[in-house]
């Protein structure tokens, strides 16, 4: 799947890498979405966009894997929610600052993706999905039992609290713009791992692992490392995402979560650096805007899905992306 | 397909994204005699008949009954459907109060979206009418100003189903339980009413939660134990799957009483009379209970979808709503949309009084007392005709049938 993706990619001298790894055409796409970034919640409602903006990190963090490691993790949600919970709980019961606990957050993912990865990885394909799945949802019966969790009516009115115990959050507009600044300094970080020579490697090991390994790379570090900061990321964006709604609740540990950014990532494109964004901000705009219509929202959900499937199989972006003979 | 299609179809949904991106264009005007409301339910899910839809045909025909429009004030309705995930909800929520100038959330299943929304009216001073989530945290550790809970909750559904049950003849108990901490505070509060009442538990199995689809061996071990009664504390599949395999097995045509401890009318009504005949439950509304009911339920059958009848969650939506607009109209509009908590104020202020439920008051706690009916599910040869489902066993008045308000813990009612 990986390799069908960026097959239809062609090289072409626009495609050369300049500045912190970004390619012409890339910069151009970066400039488009800083600028959307910083004019959208003068249009639109800021919380629908941090939402969006959480969403788009947790489906880039995905993407890393899916998309450069060609391993496709099918639970993603215990990252994203655990990392919810954990920021939660430190944020409400320790009264930690609310960057503090998004770290916080971000730190027991790692952890969680450390040991879920180290099992994970031995294997490959369909087993690797399940292998995955099957520990989140380990996770998920945790968080079910788990007093700390609150059950089934999760962690309910966390606060913002202070950003550095100084700015306080509680306005919507400047939960935004930290909310932005987190979305943004993972966005570049995810981009600059993709674009590193251990980036290099990792798409190496996913075009073909046995060439990498007689290279003498060592795959299997690789792949665990890539693991984790995946992991580590989505950690971050469940983390901010509690914050943002005051909740932490069993949804985001829920394997249909897991399902949800897989299906951001395809409705965007696998493999390109802007495609998670746009898939993102097309399921979240469509399970927001389309609130109203009730049963009508899961339907249009999966006939879009079934049309991107049969039509556009690199995604919106990588469809763009293959039309303008650029990567994105 | 061809190219030239491809690039119409990429075209066309690149188009639909930016459409579906721009806000909806509503009246931000916000005239002072308009009042806005919201129903936030489950439109496509799980509790669809229980709410859904059902419950903006009651809100509406609250709007005509009040007579509001006539004295100069607008009640405009919208609905959305939180998916049962809170932050679909909470979104919605803030984005009605926010953008749209929304003053009442209104219905809300699902206990964790309720308490997050709970949160949000509070924050925002409105008003949060709370009809379907079964939690009695929202009038308890987490009780609001801003906020009544109308129609019931698991504490009054465990001392009504526990309690009147013992008394209707039901004395010894066994409890199917779903292992997690829902299932274990239900089976917990009833067992504790069961003594009460003078009862015994002779034993309980705690089944895995989600994804138990086979309840045999827990009804086999149920059986087992003689129980008189068995007590089902689980919630909607689990619920409907138990009661099925239960009547699979005979259980209840050998005497033995099935007590669902969550249950709606339209459960009931899916089942079919045939499997669910002889269940034991208790809800606060039912449509043919008296002429009022009767008169009520002829008022907005016409609307409802797939010609249900309205259960309790979704004439708790009328009730409330009715006395939210009696509220505002003694009060004024202007002042009811400024000041939520005190429109609340006003509201625990009056008794309530409607077709649906009667003569009914608000504690100072936000919990609305109601009188709780236990029923028994008739066998179909009872059943006169369409929805006749339900006889009365017992009926607990409103006062005895919700927690006491010192127990709750409410933050209001300490000082």
């Amino acid at each position: 799947m990986a390799s069908e993706t960026t097959a239809g990619a062609i090289a072409s001298p626009r495609d050369e890498i300049g500045f912190w790894g970004f390619s012409k055409p890339q910069l151009a796409a970066l400039a488009v979405l800083i600028a959307f970034i910083a004019v959208a919640p003068y249009f639109l409602y800021p919380v629908f966009l941090m939402k969006l903006l959480c969403f788009a990190l947790f489906a880039c963090a995905f993407n890393l894997l899916i998309g450069y490691v060609g391993l496709l993790s099918f639970g993603h949600a215990a990252y994203f929610g655990m990392g919810g919970y954990i920021a939660g709980h430190t944020a409400k019961v320790w009264g930690l600052t609310p960057e503090l606990a998004v770290l916080a957050g971000a730190a027991f993912a790692c952890v969680q993706g450390w040991i879920f990865g180290w099992i994970a990885i031995r294997r490959q394909g369909i087993y690797f999905a399940m292998i995955t799945l099957a520990l989140a949802q380990m996770v998920y019966f945790f968080c079910l039992q788990a007093p700390f969790t609150g059950g089934e009516d999760g962690i309910q009115a966390i606060p913002r609290g202070s950003l550095f115990g100084v700015i306080s959050l509680e306005p919507d507009m400047t939960m935004y713009w930290f909310v932005a600044a987190v979305f943004l300094a993972g966005f570049l970080f995810i981009h600059r791992i993709i674009h590193s020579p251990y980036g290099q490697v990792l798409k190496a090991i996913r075009e073909n692992e046995p060439r990498a390994t007689s290279l003498g790379y060592r795959t299997d570090d690789y792949k665990l490392v890539a693991f984790i900061l995946s992991a580590t990321i989505s950690g971050v964006a469940g983390g901010v995402k509690s914050l943002v709604f005051g909740i932490a609740t069993l949804t985001d540990v829920f394997w249909a979560m897991s399902g949800e950014a897989v299906l951001m990532t395809l409705v965007g494109g696998i493999g390109t650096v802007f495609g998670p964004v746009v898939g993102a901000a097309v399921i979240v705009t469509m399970q927001n805007y389309l609130a109203e219509m009730g049963a009508w929202v899961t339907v249009i959900q999966g006939v879009i899905f079934v049309i991107i499937v049969l039509a556009f199989r690199r995604g919106i972006v990588g469809e763009i992306a293959n039309l303008l003979r650029v990567k994105l | 397909m061809t190219d030239l299609n491809r690039r119409g179809l990429l075209a066309a949904s690149a188009a639909g994204a930016a459409f579906g991106a721009l806000p909806v264009a509503r009246a931000r005007a916000q005239a002072a005699n308009t009042i806005r409301i919201g129903v936030l339910n489950d439109m496509s899910g799980l509790y669809r008949d229980v709410n859904g839809p059902g419950s903006v045909v009651c809100a509406r025909q609250a709007v005509v009954d009040s007579g509001v429009t006539a004295r100069g004030i607008n009640v405009e309705i919208v609905a959305g459907d939180h998916q049962n995930r809170p932050d679909v909800g909470v979104n919605i929520a803030r984005q009605w109060i926010d953008r749209d100038g929304v003053d009442v959330i209104l219905d809300v299943p699902t206990s964790s979206v309720a308490l997050a929304i709970n949160t949000v009216v509070r924050e925002k001073n409105k008003v949060f009418l709370n009809s379907s989530a079964a939690t009695s945290d929202l009038t308890g550790a987490q009780c609001s100003p801003n906020t009544v809970h109308w129609t019931y909750d698991t504490y009054m559904l465990a001392k009504s189903t526990g309690g009147a049950m013992v008394r209707a003849g039901g004395d010894t108990w066994f409890f199917i339980t779903a292992d997690y901490a829902f299932g274990h505070a239900l089976e917990r509060d009833t067992a504790n009413f069961v003594r009460a009442a003078g009862g015994r538990v002779l034993g309980q199995v705690r089944t895995p939660f989600p994804g138990t689809t086979d309840f045999s061996s827990f009804l086999v071990q149920a059986q087992a134990s003689r129980a008189k009664v068995i007590g089902m504390a689980n919630a909607g599949g689990d619920t409907i799957n138990t009661i099925k395999q239960a009547a699979e097995f005979g259980i209840t045509r050998r005497g033995v009483k099935l007590a669902a401890l969550l249950m709606f009318i339209s459960d009931v009504h899916a089942l079919g009379l045939q499997t669910a005949q002889g269940l034991v439950c208790t809800e606060t509304f039912y449509w043919d209970l008296n002429d009022r009911t009767r008169a009520f339920t002829s008022r907005v059958v016409p609307n409802m979808p797939q010609g249900l009848r309205p259960g309790m969650a979704q004439a708790g939506c009328y009730s409330a709503v009715l006395h939210y607009l009696k509220t505002v109209a003694d009060m004024g509009a202007a002042q009811a949309k400024a000041d939520g908590a005190a429109t609340v104020a006003r509201m625990k202020a009056m008794p309530t009084e409607d077709d649906a439920f009667g003569a009914g008051t608000i504690r100072a706690d936000g919990r609305r007392l109601t009188p709780a009916y236990l029923f028994e599910v008739k066998a179909p040869n009872e059943s006169r005709g369409a929805w006749d489902y339900y006889k009365l066993l017992q009926t607990t008045p409103g006062e005895e049938a919700f927690r006491p308000i010192a127990e709750g813990g409410c933050a209001l009612v300490r000082s």
